[in-house]
Formats: structure tokens, C-alpha cells, sequence
């Protein structure tokens, strides 16, 4: 006990006298857990609070035109600035930029009058349907002019189609308006009742959106409940820059042929590398989460809520930080050098959290994508963190989770071991 | 030299090569160094010094033969053996980010003492060899020499029967080098066998009782280092060297 005791204690001191990778173990991801929930978050509020600019050029001189852009400024969505009839392309494209919009529509010229002509035929049809008799139904009107929607390429495709998906609402509902009016007027030959339309038209029922979670829980998960457990794991994996290293430095310093010649197994200064290790991830773990409850809402952003399972939140951060001290020691003791140890390892842990689910959701993926995902031991790590924190579960409703990212775990400690026996290290 | 005597290190009919290397092959090797014993190898680069002190630390197996170190088999006793001998690289093989103090409580753990006995010895040692004034602050702030005496210094805190010592004196300057000898001459007086290599001939004809020059994998000549100089008709160990080995490079 006193040589894992001493091996412990030489960890730790080796550990603090590295600035730079216990910077690389705090401050970047610290750094990077604030910027990404920031970026979303902001993006969140984009949609949700601060509104698209979107620019509108209005040739249409009726009612339907105006009707338009009442419905659309009610959609929520958009911030709506009006441009002069005689747009064009090129100017359309020059005051986006000017402006700052990302989107621009243009209502065509004979908007209400195409409106108005397909709607009296519609209405004409469905009186005939019924077998009453229409004014006079005129067969080929033929279609509204399209609007045309102009966008900056950054716009993201999905955000796109909701920004469509918004327009072709707003247009469909100036288009049912005009056909109840049509069809009101030849039935009863009067105008319909303003509040009668509005309630034809606006009485819609609405969507009650509820997070299904574990625990009951009905609150809303934010940018950090998403962001902050998948960059700790982000963190947690980057020890790899300082434990790496850390191996390579007692290999290539000729520490290793000393501690290879005394009566101590090599296995005792693994173990040790772990739980010290394993302490910093669970450390870090700490404090990234401590940074999202109490600092995250004093800069604007949205708070971290802990799990109700303290306890199991306990456990999923030590089998994380264990898998992710696994992965370091397994890459230090292949690697000949720093250069390969970090390169290596840097660039293998972007490529397992790429797959693992950190930066684009699992659930998006393509199938081939989902398998290679099983393989990476940071998909399981946020799907563990996940349960916790955003579907309010307990430790057993992540056992299903733990389970794979233990196997995998063990993996790497056999390859390890394996690796010092071929290498004679052991 | 009294063979009878018990050994510190008896090698018989080593047989040795690297993977993958046509170079250097040990085969049918044996060599006896009795306990209390100043012992030097000295013999060309590439002649198999590193690789027979390697051999008998453990950190190489023998593919033949057998290693004993004062009557144990380093291949039956495994970790147990390596108790009885210190090693001190030619490399400064310790933590450059630790202190003298925090590489002698680590390498002192790992040697098998408890935590008195480190603490008795690291005193002993740091006042030994001039380490005192320096003994908390960091080992990669150090000259050479100070290194030197660091490694030197955890090799020797389990205070070893055997001492096994890589070229123990390389770059350091005379004041060093003169404290690392005498330090060394009084680690065997009191009943330490020192293996010795060293391309500082003169030096080890000072320290060195006994001697074996090795070339290309084979033990050449081994004896007394008077014996030697009279059998061969020669002045000095440096004489003897190159008669023995050659004037040609080697590499």
C-alpha cells in the first residue's frame, strides 16, 4: 500500500508541475463548455426570442399582399423590414447584406389579384359540388405566382425548411381567408362577419409540448443540460494530453529502466496513474458542472440543473473518467514519442466524439454512422449523461449504458497490458 | 582472485541476441565476480557492456544460461532478486520535475524501504554527496554534475549488496567526479560490490580491482587489473585496451 501510496503522491507532484497540461485539462475545455453553450444558446434565442430579419418586398398593391405580412409578422419568427417595390435581384442581394437579413421574399405583382380569381373559382366549384348554383365559375385560373424567397447560404438547412414551412402557413391562410370570403359571399350574399372569419380561421388548436422524462420532471431542457455533460466527457478524454505524455516522458527519460530494475511491479505504477488520473477527470467533472449551476446564469446563459441522482451522476463521471484514463495510458504506452502521443491523441478524440454523438446528435446520423457510434466510448459516456440529466433518470436506468462503456474500458486495459508485455515493459 | 568465495554475480553459458539483429550475440558467455568486489567491464562501443549489465538487471532476458546474483536466479526469483543490486544508469533515469527529497521517497518506496528508513537514508545521502542545500527544489534547474549525484544517490538508497553502475562519472567535472569515486571506494569498504563501466580508463584503473574486457559479445580477458598489466607487458588499462581490442573505430 505505502509503494501505491508513495507512486500516488509522485503522480500528483509530476501532475501540478505541469502547466500545460493541466491547461489543457482545465482552462480549454472550461473555455470551450462556455463558448458552445453560448453559440447555441444564442442560436436558441435567434429563433426563439431575437427573431430572423427577413426583408420583404411587397409588389402587390390589394389586400391578400398586406394580409401577407400581417400573418407573417404574427408567425413570431421574423423580424420584418419592408423594401421598395422595385427591387431587383442584385438590390435585394445588396440590402441583405447591408441590413444584416439572412432572408428576403418577394410578394409578386398580382398577388391579391390571383388570390381572389383562385379562390372565386374554388368557391365556385365547391358551391357546384354541393349542388348549389355559382355566379359563374371560371374553370382555368391557374396557379398564384410563386413568392420567391431569397436566402444567404449560411442559413442551415433545417432552419431553412422551418423558415418555408412558416411562409407556406402564412400563405395558405391568406389563401383560406379569401376562398371562406368567396364562398360566405355567394352563399349569403353579404360579407363575412370579421368575427366570424376570425374565428373560422384563428380557433386552432393548439401544441402542448412536454419533455418526456424519467422522474416526471416537466422542465424543459436548455443549452447547457445538453452542452455541459457532453464537452465534461470532452474534457475528460483530453487528460489523454497530459497522462499521454506523462507515460512517454517516463519511457523516453529513462525512468522506466529505473523503476524496471527495483522489486516493484510496473502494474502498481499503472494503477496509480489511474487513480490519480481518474481523481483530475472527476475533478474536472466538478468543476465544469459548479461553472454551469452558479456562473453560466450570472453571464446570461441558461443554468445547469444536476441530476436527481447525485449519486449516479457520481458513478457515470468515475466509469467516464476511468474509460477515459484507460484510453490515455493505452495510447501513451503504444506512442514512441510526445509528438505521437499527442497528435494521435488529439486528433482520435475530435474523431470519437465526432462519432460518439458530441458534436452532431446520434440520432441524426445514417445507419452505418449509428454502428461506428457503439464503438465509441464517449457515445456512451453522453448517453449516460443524458439520462441523467436531461430524461431525469436514476444510476439503474443508465446501467444499459455503463455496461458497454465498462467493456470497452477493459479492452483498453487488455491492450494495454498486452502492449507492456510485448514491449517488455511488464 | 578467490573464486570460492560466495559469488555476487555468477554467469554461466549466457546465450543472447536481439530480435531482427544480425550485431551482437552473446553465446556460451560466463562470468564470475566475487562479492565485495570493485569490478570493471570496460570494452568498445558496441562490444555488449550495456547489454550484459542489462542482462543481469532483468531489463533484458536470457535467451541461454543462467544469472546468479549472490546465489539466486534473477529468472526464478523474478522481482525479489532485484533487491539485492542498485542501478545507475548512464542516463539520468529519475523525475527532472521532482526534487532530490520527493526522487528518493518515490525510488526509496519502489526499492522496498519503509518510511523511516527513507527518510533516514535521504538524509544520510543528501549530506553524503553535497545535495543538502539543494535537497527541495526542482532536479531540472541542476548542472550535470548535481544530476550525476541524484542518480547516483537513488540507486544506492536501498543500500544494495551489489551495485551495478553505467558510466556513473560521464560529463561531470573533476570536483564531481573525485566525490562520486570516493563516495563509491566507501560504499565498498563497506562490503558493496560495485560492477563498473566506463570509457574513463584512467579513472577506473583507480577504482577497479578486478576487470573484464569485452568485444564483439565475448569476454576477452578477466582478472586481477595487476595481473592483467604484467601477463600482458603493459603500462596502463588504456594500453592494454587498445592491445587487446584494436585501434580501429568502431561503431
Amino acid at each position: 500500500m505505502f509503494k501505491l501510496w508513495a507512486t500516488i503522491v509522485k503522480d500528483f507532484r509530476v501532475l501540478v508541475r505541469d502547466g500545460v497540461g493541466l491547461a489543457l485539462m482545465f482552462l480549454m475545455p472550461i473555455v470551450l463548455v462556455f463558448v458552445v453553450t453560448d453559440i447555441q444558446n444564442s442560436t436558441f434565442k435567434m429563433i426563439n426570442k431575437n427573431k430572423l430579419p427577413i426583408l420583404v418586398c411587397n409588389r402587390d398593391t390589394g389586400e391578400s399582399g398586406i394580409q401577407l405580412l400581417e400573418t407573417i409578422n404574427k408567425i413570431g419568427m421574423f423580424k420584418v423590414s419592408n423594401l421598395p417595390k422595385n427591387q431587383n435581384e442584385k438590390t435585394i442581394a445588396d440590402a441583405m447584406k447591408e441590413r444584416d437579413a439572412l432572408l428576403s421574399i418577394i410578394i409578386p405583382a398580382n398577388f391579391t389579384l390571383k388570390v381572389k380569381a383562385k379562390s372565386k373559382s374554388v368557391a365556385g366549384k365547391a358551391l357546384t359540388s354541393f349542388g348549389l348554383q355559382a355566379d359563374s365559375v371560371q374553370k382555368n385560373v391557374g396557379n398564384v405566382d410563386p413568392l420567391t424567397l431569397y436566402y444567404n447560404p449560411v442559413l442551415q438547412e433545417s432552419l431553412r425548411l422551418s423558415v418555408k414551412g412558416g411562409l407556406q402557413s402564412a400563405l395558405q391562410l391568406v389563401e383560406s381567408r379569401e376562398t371562406l370570403r368567396s364562398l360566405y359571399f355567394s352563399i349569403n350574399e353579404k360579407q363575412l362577419p370579421a368575427s366570424l372569419e376570425d374565428e373560422m380561421l384563428n380557433n386552432k388548436a393548439t401544441i402542448n409540448e412536454i419533455p418526456v422524462s424519467k422522474n416526471g420532471s416537466l422542465s424543459a431542457p436548455n443549452a447547457a443540460q445538453h452542452n455541459v455533460p457532453a464537452w465534461t466527457i470532452f474534457a475528460m478524454f483530453f487528460v489523454i494530453m497530459s497522462l499521454g505524455g506523462s507515460v512517454i516522458r517516463e519511457k523516453v527519460s529513462g525512468s522506466f529502466i529505473r523503476l524496471k530494475t527495483l522489486p516493484t511491479n510496473y502494474l502498481v505504477g499503472l494503477l496509480s496513474k489511474q487513480i490519480t488520473y481518474v481523481i483530475v477527470t472527476i475533478i474536472q467533472a466538478v468543476v465544469i458542472f459548479s461553472l454551469g449551476i452558479w456562473v453560466f446564469p450570472l453571464i446570461g446563459l441558461p443554468g445547469l440543473n444536476l441530476p436527481s441522482d447525485v449519486a449516479g451522476l457520481f458513478v457515470v463521471t468515475l466509469v467516464c473518467g476511468w474509460c477515459a484514463v484507460s484510453y490515455a495510458i493505452l495510447v501513451g504506452v503504444f506512442a514512441e514519442t510526445h509528438q505521437q502521443s499527442n497528435g494521435f491523441g488529439a486528433i482520435s478524440i475530435v474523431i470519437l466524439a465526432a462519432v460518439g454523438g458530441l458534436m452532431v446528435p446520434t440520432f441524426t446520423m445514417d445507419t452505418s454512422m449509428k454502428t461506428f457510434a457503439n464503438f465509441s466510448p464517449m457515445h456512451w459516456c453522453l448517453q449516460a449523461y443524458y439520462g441523467l440529466f436531461l430524461e431525469g433518470g436514476r444510476l439503474r436506468d443508465v446501467l444499459g449504458n455503463l455496461i458497454p462503456l465498462i467493456i470497452i474500458t477493459l479492452v483498453f486495459q487488455l491492450i494495454t497490458f498486452l502492449g507492456l508485455k510485448r514491449k517488455n515493459l511488464i | 582472485m578467490a573464486l570460492t568465495e560466495p559469488l555476487a554475480v555468477d554467469i554461466e553459458n549466457l546465450g543472447f541476441h536481439y530480435q531482427g539483429d544480425d550485431g551482437l550475440t552473446f553465446s556460451g558467455l560466463n562470468l564470475k565476480i566475487a562479492k565485495g568486489m570493485r569490478f570493471g567491464l570496460f570494452g568498445p562501443n558496441g562490444a555488449g557492456k550495456t547489454t550484459l549489465l542489462s542482462l543481469m538487471t532483468g531489463l533484458l532476458s536470457a535467451e541461454e544460461g543462467s544469472i546468479h546474483l549472490l546465489g539466486h536466479d534473477i529468472k526464478k526469483h523474478n522481482k525479489a532478486v532485484n533487491k539485492l543490486f542498485g542501478f545507475v544508469p548512464q542516463d539520468f533515469s529519475f523525475y527532472q520535475e521532482l526534487s532530490p527529497v520527493e526522487n528518493l521517497e518515490f525510488f526509496g518506496a519502489w526499492s522496498g524501504l519503509s518510511r523511516l528508513q527513507i527518510r533516514k537514508r535521504t538524509k544520510e545521502l543528501l549530506h553524503i554527496l553535497g545535495l543538502e542545500a539543494v535537497r527541495n527544489k526542482q532536479v531540472d534547474k541542476f548542472s550535470g554534475g548535481m544530476k550525476r549525484r541524484v542518480n547516483l544517490a537513488i540507486g544506492v538508497i536501498h543500500n544494495p549488496p551489489i551495485l551495478i553502475l553505467d558510466e556513473p562519472t560521464v560529463g561531470v567535472d573533476v570536483q564531481t567526479r573525485h566525490a562520486i569515486i570516493n563516495y563509491l571506494m566507501e560504499l565498498n569498504k563497506n562490503g558493496t560490490t560495485l560492477i563498473y563501466t566506463s570509457h574513463q580508463l584512467s579513472e577506473a584503473e583507480g577504482l577497479c580491482e578486478d576487470v573484464a574486457l569485452i568485444d564483439d559479445g565475448k569476454i576477452i580477458v578477466q582478472d586481477s587489473l595487476s595481473e592483467l598489466l604484467k601477463e600482458h607487458r603493459q603500462e596502463s588499462l588504456e594500453e592494454l585496451f587498445l592491445n587487446l581490442t584494436g585501434k580501429a573505430y568502431r561503431n
